[in-house]
């Protein structure tokens, strides 16, 4: 019985989670143009989803930045933690509360504040400002997720290297990097999902004439969202789906993400 | 003996189709130190568990005190529990801890506040109560999950391997503890452990446990000394376990030798198991043995040598406070009363298992 | 490991100049511009603001949705995390973890806009009240579809912090309780609740921040209807290009985001003082 209620109760859940979802991958289908009307199936916005400007655009935009922000925010990230490890632990807290300001901070402030500063340096033409932004706002998961790890990493295997006669860049390449893999990948990762994730920081800081997903859909709420963008949202589901399946990281990683 | 307290009727339980334990029956009498013992995976926590309320069994009943108690929660029982990593609260104090079961019961401010003292004294920690359960060494914590089982008159306690996170010593000295707060408390103690120095250390009565099916139970003296099978000998205590066949009455033949001994009514040319103590086989100059054989092994253990010689094509364990070399031949000689007869296991389940206690 | 101060602070300058610029100064923008008027006078008008007007109904409007979103999430999420909990014991965890984040990879706008159809006059779920003859529900531009679409995109954000809270429990604990003669309530209201409460401070301050400052989801459920904080900061920045007024604003949002802050670092500190 109780076992019931409680199954009862997370299909309910998921009932809840998923409606939208189910939705809108029927709606992809859905050969009517409104959203309020079935008017039979159809694969057509799956085929002219890749001639569409905007759409393609906006995906590739989307892409590219989160690549590149993710990509930079990792090197940065990674190197920055190395250089924490041999600083003062004063000076460290510092860097680490003010690298926290980010994830802390409501989402719209960190895109206001950077709008800010883009437009009295008169930095509007939309890319450059948008993986500038991305990249601040991707640093702190790398770094959370690889600090803690470059914590429990023995000084010693290090040191063994370096008595052995290896430079330290190398002693470092063969002893400590293989160690820290794991997190820089995951904290890599995390920072990707953020980058394609964000809405409201691309909003503030994009300039005119330049989309991503995310603002592109925004943009199009008002006079309704073309079936076009329903076909595109499934086919990246099911492609986030089947990398899922292939892979058991992801779940570790985001049940983390937001608790570190 | 004492008055029947608990009885445990046909349980069995299994988990995930693996049989845990199979149709156990089991009586634990008022104020005996009842060990469970056996090897990981035999049944003896799961035992436990079906008593404590946290597991009902498949098939059976729970006895208590004359009632069904096999449907009652763990909160409607008579009994309390010391948990292996003590599980004590994190988030209140040590008088807190203490207090959880007497405020549930609603018992006066003034009683909760003398029973904190009491059982803080009785465990040797007084002055401890607004101290965090964080802030204390694991024996203090042990001490301190015993004193807030035991402040709620429990008819019976039950511990689950509580000396096991401590080290060596700490747990030597908790032993005299528990025997000393069982006494003073005058209740039912049911223990579990896989320590066979434990269970002989501690109990009034010891129920051997393998495979879900209890194997021997009895006094400590009687487990040790009288092994009703070959897993027993082998768990409790070293020992030599030789294949053997019995002659008639008072004779058997072991590796082709007959030696005399005391056991009768196996009848003539029955296969058995022979169970010889180390310290039962004395080592001899050669002609007074029944057998002679080689020393091929010697280690010095502090109060005895411990040896091993091959006679028979068999390696026996020898344990003697005198010491004979490597490669001397030696006569082995085996007192009649020391060669424990067992029969052959009947079932494979019965069968001893290759332990690495 | 490096003890190397001059490496270390080699290694560490270019992030320590990232940082300063694309997080403090941005950040002292807010400030200059918060605290200032159009002709660069020091002013604590555009503050003051905040109580006046659409300013101080939208704010409090924000206040007690975002707090209705908490408070429903909360519910929701704590059944739902002690269950997870439970059964994550048995089947892995991973799995079950993956299925309450697999929504969250898809757009939230775009979910959140199919929820439209979901809840709208003529929508699914009207169909089906029709079908089975009950009364049918105006749901579209009005707070309650807010409040809603707030609960189905941080709905995860509760039920993860919650779950990771309640399954580092040793359930050891909570037989301890009932073996002292705790009932399952008493068990959940003196054990359980107690010790995953840096979960729910967690899960609290997760939900209530975004929920508090989102205007996006407003713009959608909303129409242009129900205004929020958010919507009105937005507007402020891209229709009325007020920089100092928006400012002002920000940083009244921003003393909720610091007090917010302050509750979890308290309950931080004391966790890692309990161990």
């Amino acid at each position: 019985m109780k076992k019931t209620i409680e199954r009862g109760y997370m299909v309910l859940i998921l009932i809840f989670m998923y409606a939208p979802i189910v939705t809108m991958i029927a709606l992809s289908f859905n050969a009517s143009k409104s959203r309020a009307k079935w008017g039979g199936f159809t694969l057509q916005w799956y085929g002219s989803l890749f001639t569409d400007g905007p759409i393609m655009r906006a995906l590739v935009n989307t892409l590219v930045v989160a690549v590149l922000s993710s990509l930079i925010a990792t090197i940065i990230g990674t190197v920055t933690c190395i250089a924490l490890m041999g600083m003062r632990t004063r000076t460290r807290a510092v860097i680490m509360g003010i690298t926290n300001i980010p994830m802390i901070n409501a989402d719209i402030v960190t895109g206001i504040s950077l709008m800010l500063l883009f437009r009295v340096l008169g930095l509007t033409n939309g890319f450059l400002p948008v993986l500038i932004a991305h990249i601040t706002f991707n640093i702190p998961f790398v770094m959370l997720s690889v600090l803690p790890r470059l914590k429990q990493v023995e000084p010693s295997v290090y040191e063994a290297a370096l008595d052995l006669g290896a430079t330290p860049v190398y002693a470092f390449m063969k002893t400590v990097l293989p160690d820290i893999m794991p997190a820089v990948i995951s904290g890599a990762l995390m920072a990707f999902t953020m980058s394609i994730d964000d809405f409201i920081i691309t909003y503030f800081t994009k300039g005119v004439g330049f989309n991503t997903l995310s603002t592109l859909i925004y943009s199009e709420v008002k006079k309704g969202i073309r079936p076009e963008i329903y076909a595109l949202s499934a086919l990246i589901f099911i492609a986030v789906l089947t990398l899922l399946f292939f892979s058991d990281r992801i779940p570790k990683w985001t049940a983390r993400q937001k608790k570190d | 003996m004492e008055k029947e307290l608990i009885r445990l009727e046909n349980i069995s339980k299994s988990f995930d189709g693996t049989l845990v334990l199979d149709e156990l029956d089991l009586v634990i009498h008022e104020n005996e130190f009842v060990t469970l013992l056996g090897p990981s995976g035999c049944g003896k926590t799961t035992t436990l568990r079906i008593i404590g309320g946290f597991e009902t069994p498949d098939t059976g009943r729970v006895i208590f005190d004359g009632k069904d108690i096999t449907d009652l929660p763990p909160n409607k029982r008579q009994l309390n529990t010391v948990f292996q990593k003590y599980a004590l609260f994190t988030h209140m104090d040590i008088a807190e801890n203490i207090a959880f079961g007497l405020k549930i019961h609603n018992k006066p401010k003034s009683y909760i506040d003398d029973k904190i003292k009491y059982a803080l004294k009785l465990v040797g920690l007084e002055g401890y109560e607004h101290r965090k359960p964080s802030s204390l060494s694991g024996g203090q914590q042990q001490r301190i999950a015993i004193a807030r089982a035991i402040v709620n008159e429990p008819k019976v306690l039950l511990l689950d391997e509580p000396l096991g996170a401590l080290d060596l010593k700490l747990r030597q000295e908790m032993q005299y503890e528990l025997i000393r707060l069982k006494n003073e408390i005058g209740i039912t103690f049911i223990y579990v452990t896989h320590d066979q120095e434990e269970a002989l250390t501690m109990s009034d009565h010891i129920v051997v446990m393998n495979q879900g099916y209890i194997q021997q139970e009895g006094s400590p003296e009687d487990i040790y000394n009288e092994p009703e099978n070959a897993f027993v000998a082998d768990f409790i205590g070293d020992s030599n376990i030789i294949d053997a066949v019995m002659v008639r009455d008072e004779l058997v033949n072991i590796l082709g030798t007959e030696f005399p001994c005391v056991d009768k009514g196996f009848g003539e040319m029955k296969p058995v198991d022979v169970v010889i103590r180390p310290e039962d086989v004395e080592l001899v100059s050669p002609d007074k043995g029944i057998i002679t054989g080689e020393v091929t092994h010697i280690i010095f253990k502090g109060v005895h040598y411990e040896m091993e010689v091959t006679a028979l094509g068999f390696e026996w364990l020898v344990h003697s406070t005198d010491m004979f070399p490597v490669g001397q031949t030696v006569g082995i000689w085996v007192d009649p009363y020391n060669i424990q007869i067992m029969n052959k296991p009947e079932s494979e389940d019965e069968e001893a298992i290759p332990l690495d206690v | 490991m490096f003890k190397n101060k001059k490496t270390s602070a080699a290694l560490s300058a270019p992030y320590t100049a990232w940082m300063t610029i694309f997080i403090i100064v941005p950040l002292l923008m807010i400030f200059y511009y918060g605290l200032t008027d159009s002709q660069g006078s020091l002013t604590l008008a555009n503050i003051t603001a905040i109580g006046y007007g659409v300013y101080f109904k939208s704010l409090l409007l924000a206040l007690w949705l975002s707090f209705l979103c908490t408070l429903i999430c909360f519910i929701l999420a704590y059944p739902l995390a002690l269950i997870l909990a439970r059964v994550s014991k048995n089947a892995g965890q991973g799995l079950i973890i993956t299925i309450f984040i697999l929504p969250m990879w898809m757009n939230f706008l775009l979910r959140t806009y199919a929820w439209l159809t979901l809840l709208e006059g003529n929508g699914i779920i009207n169909g089906i009240l029709s079908f089975l003859h009950l009364p049918t529900q105006h749901m579209i531009n009005t707070p309650t579809a807010i409040v809603f679409g707030m609960v189905y995109n941080f709905l995860p954000f509760m039920v993860l912090p919650l779950y990771n809270a309640i399954s580092r429990i040793d359930t050891a604990v909570f037989e301890a309780a009932r073996d002292l003669g705790a009932g399952r309530r008493q068990t959940l209201f003196r054990i359980t609740l107690p010790l995953s409460v840096n979960g729910i401070i967690s899960g609290v301050t997760m939900v209530f921040i975004p929920a508090l400052t989102t205007f996006a989801i407003s713009t959608l459920l909303g129409g242009s209807k129900v205004l929020l904080i958010g919507n009105v900061i937005e507007s402020t920045f891209t229709q009325v290009y007020d920089w100092h007024l928006g400012s002002g604003l920000s940083i009244v949002l921003m003393i909720f985001i610091i007090i917010n802050m302050i509750i979890s670092n308290i309950s931080d500190a004391r966790q890692e003082a309990e161990g």
